[in-house]
């Protein structure tokens, strides 16, 4: 597995209708990078995780993770999704939750036994959380629900981590906290990618980015991507994307900057 | 409002009924339809109302009406199985069409529900009217599928609704893990390896199942009442799914055995209403009654909480006086603590319930000053409230 990468996405587009959420991505993300998605909102930075993640139908393109399908390779890719994308008012407690991350492990109709609750307890431990293992998770705060998901993908003992905004909402501490907790994950030559949106951290937390505003406009090093240049091309207006004449659904005062930057 | 053949009107002979119960063919086996159908759809309505579809039941079982009465004029038979084959077989085409309407259409989920269950509901009507109308006499007694009659229940019935229901049921077991994933976090489960879809079909079909084996009892107007009420007001007691999901059943076949009693010992009284006013009254005390979730215990918690908030209060305020002073034992008027208060009435009230507790004294009538308890008391809650502050 030495040197493949460890996500390669060929031609993606994915389209929601008629309006292209992603277009012709091509990506590379090598084995062993803790690497930032940013991009503003409605770039499809969720969509392309769901893409690879086979959670969405893909008009075109390919995913490969290590070199073969995701489909053969499922076991290795870890998933953090949005921390509003389930209700937390479902009846169950946090251990549980955790050991949801053993299902796939687990196959048909095993049920999880200790040693599940053995790992969903050490992934607590690392998360901070082994205080909560108990509690109603409708009693989590923010912070703690993100945590929560953390330690679930945690069991998961994945190769490829994919996080859906494992930030969002959570407070400084708690932020200081996962980053610490990714850069180990790295540490021990695991690749992680996370939707980000906090521009400022960029370069302190991640060593891989990518810019994505439908097309994706740069992916590499932090040091050599993340430039003014590709980020006004990012965020500043949808310049390269209007040139195609693509229907979309930028405000109509982004549609003038976009198009005075032609 | 009855709850149960226990507090039952006074002309119900409640110890007749019981031994009736036991020792009666008929009541017998009704009750025991009535507890199986409660059981089953209590037990999958949990499903239903955790990942929000409770009105998917509604929409399954007005459907089933077509159903019915097409299986009855293809097949010319009144067997129970058959026309619940044919209720299922339409419940599930309309399920197809409100999921094909959602993903194929810019008609949202709510709307493609509402349009499916009359459609299909007001086709059943139709074809009802039509064999009512037939000269034969065999057609009779199709329109109790509307309200439903467990008076009709033979035993053939309550083995089939038996076999069907433990069937359901053992489905739901051995899947356990995986509809509580499908449950929680559909896309979770997917990135798994588990398929999903084929998860939510089999979920959905045990759900017309649950359905349909009551529609001869409590007929297909309120068969989605047995869905979602007793699981709604399971959810009230518990934090736990599985105990929710124990509950739920405990809760329908509670519902179905009185409402089917009942409705057996007052004549003209129909089942499928009397069952669901059974299950409504579970739901009500539940909603009232049910610790933390209950409106009652939420609303003594809060009427406590603002009881302690206030006494805090004036007591936050002597100590900030006594700060000022220099002089715990400085004593302060009534008006100025009632200023301070910002006109919340109580004060007098709140100084009384503080000085019985030995955290304040009248030094001379209409002057209150801090005991030495209440000076210690006063900075315990003012360090512990900054200490909260800290942790957010």
């Amino acid at each position: 597995m030495k040197g493949e990468a460890a996500i390669k996405v060929e031609d993606l587009t994915v389209a929601y209708g008629e309006k292209p959420v992603l277009w012709d991505v091509d990506l590379t993300v090598p084995s062993g990078v803790l690497m930032a998605i940013i991009g503003p909102n409605g770039a499809g930075k969720t969509t392309l995780i769901k893409a690879v993640l086979n959670l969405v139908n893909t008009a075109a393109g390919q995913v490969l993770i290590y070199g073969e399908s995701y489909q053969k390779q499922r076991r290795l890719v870890g998933y953090v999704p949005q921390r509003g994308s389930v209700d937390w008012d479902f009846p169950t407690n946090v251990k549980d939750v955790v050991m949801m991350g053993r299902y796939g492990a687990l196959g048909w109709l095993k049920r999880p036994g200790r040693q599940e609750r053995d790992m969903a307890l050490a992934a607590l431990e690392k998360v901070g959380m082994s205080r909560y293992a108990e509690r109603q998770i409708s009693q989590l705060s923010g912070g703690q629900q993100q945590r929560v998901f953390l330690a679930r993908a945690l069991v998961q003992d994945a190769l490829v981590y994919l996080m859906d905004e494992p930030f969002q909402g959570v407070d400084a501490t708690t932020e200081r906290a996962i980053v610490s907790l990714l850069q180990e994950l790295r540490a021990q030559g695991k690749t992680v990618v996370v939707v980000h949106h906090d521009l400022q951290t960029v370069p302190e937390y991640f060593d891989w980015t990518a810019l994505l505003n439908v097309r994706l406009i740069a992916s590499g090093p932090v040091r050599d991507v993340f430039t003014e240049e590709n980020l006004r091309l990012t965020y500043g207006g949808r310049v390269s994307f209007l040139r195609h004449g693509e229907p979309n659904g930028a405000p109509e005062d982004e549609k003038r900057t976009g198009e005075r930057g032609i | 409002m009855k709850r149960g053949p226990e507090k039952g009107e006074s002309n119900v002979d409640v110890p007749g009924l019981f031994s009736d119960l036991f020792f009666d063919y008929t009541l017998r086996t009704i009750a025991l339809g009535s507890a199986i159908l409660g059981i089953v759809s209590g037990a999958l309505g949990s499903y239903a109302v955790l990942r929000k579809q409770s009105l998917l039941g509604d929409a399954m079982s007005h459907a089933a009406l077509p159903g019915i009465a097409l299986a009855f004029l293809l097949t010319g038979s009144k067997m129970p199985l058959v026309l619940i084959v044919g209720a299922a077989a339409a419940g599930w085409v309309a399920t197809l069409f409100i999921m094909s309407i959602v993903n194929t259409t810019r008609v949202k989920y709510d709307t493609a529900l509402g349009m499916v269950l009359s459609v299909f509901f007001g086709f059943g009507l139709v074809l009802l009217t039509i064999i009512q109308k037939r000269p034969d006499a065999t057609q009779a007694g199709l329109d109790k599928f509307l309200f439903g009659q467990a008076a009709a229940l033979l035993e053939r019935d309550v083995v089939t609704m038996g076999i069907l229901g433990a069937s359901a049921i053992l489905v739901t077991l051995l899947l356990w893990k995986e509809f509580k994933l499908l449950s929680f976090d559909p896309d979770f489960a997917s990135t798994l390896g588990f398929p999903v879809r084929i998860l939510d079909i089999i979920l959905t079909t045990l759900i017309v199942i649950a359905i349909v084996l009551g529609l001869q009892t409590v007929g297909v107007v309120l068969m989605s009442a047995m869905i979602v009420a007793p699981a709604a007001s399971a959810r009230q007691w518990t934090d736990n799914l599985g105990i929710m999901i124990i509950l739920s059943a405990f809760f329908g076949a509670l519902a179905g055995i009185s409402g089917a009693l009942l409705s057996a010992s007052v004549p003209r009284l129909p089942t499928g209403p009397t069952i669901v006013i059974s299950v409504s009254v579970i739901v009500i005390v539940s909603m009232l009654l049910a610790p933390r979730r209950g409106i009652l215990w939420r609303w003594w918690r809060e009427r406590r909480q603002r009881g302690r908030l206030r006494l805090e209060g004036i007591l936050e305020d002597l100590y900030s006086l006594a700060l000022e002073h220099n002089d715990p034992g400085h004593a302060h008027s009534l008006s100025v603590l009632r200023l301070m208060s910002a006109g919340k009435g109580g004060v007098e009230k709140s100084l009384e319930i503080l000085s019985e507790r030995g955290l304040v004294r009248a030094v001379r009538p209409g002057e209150w000053a801090l005991t030495t308890a209440g000076l210690e008391e006063a900075e315990k809650t003012m360090s512990e409230r900054s200490g909260m502050s800290d942790e957010r």
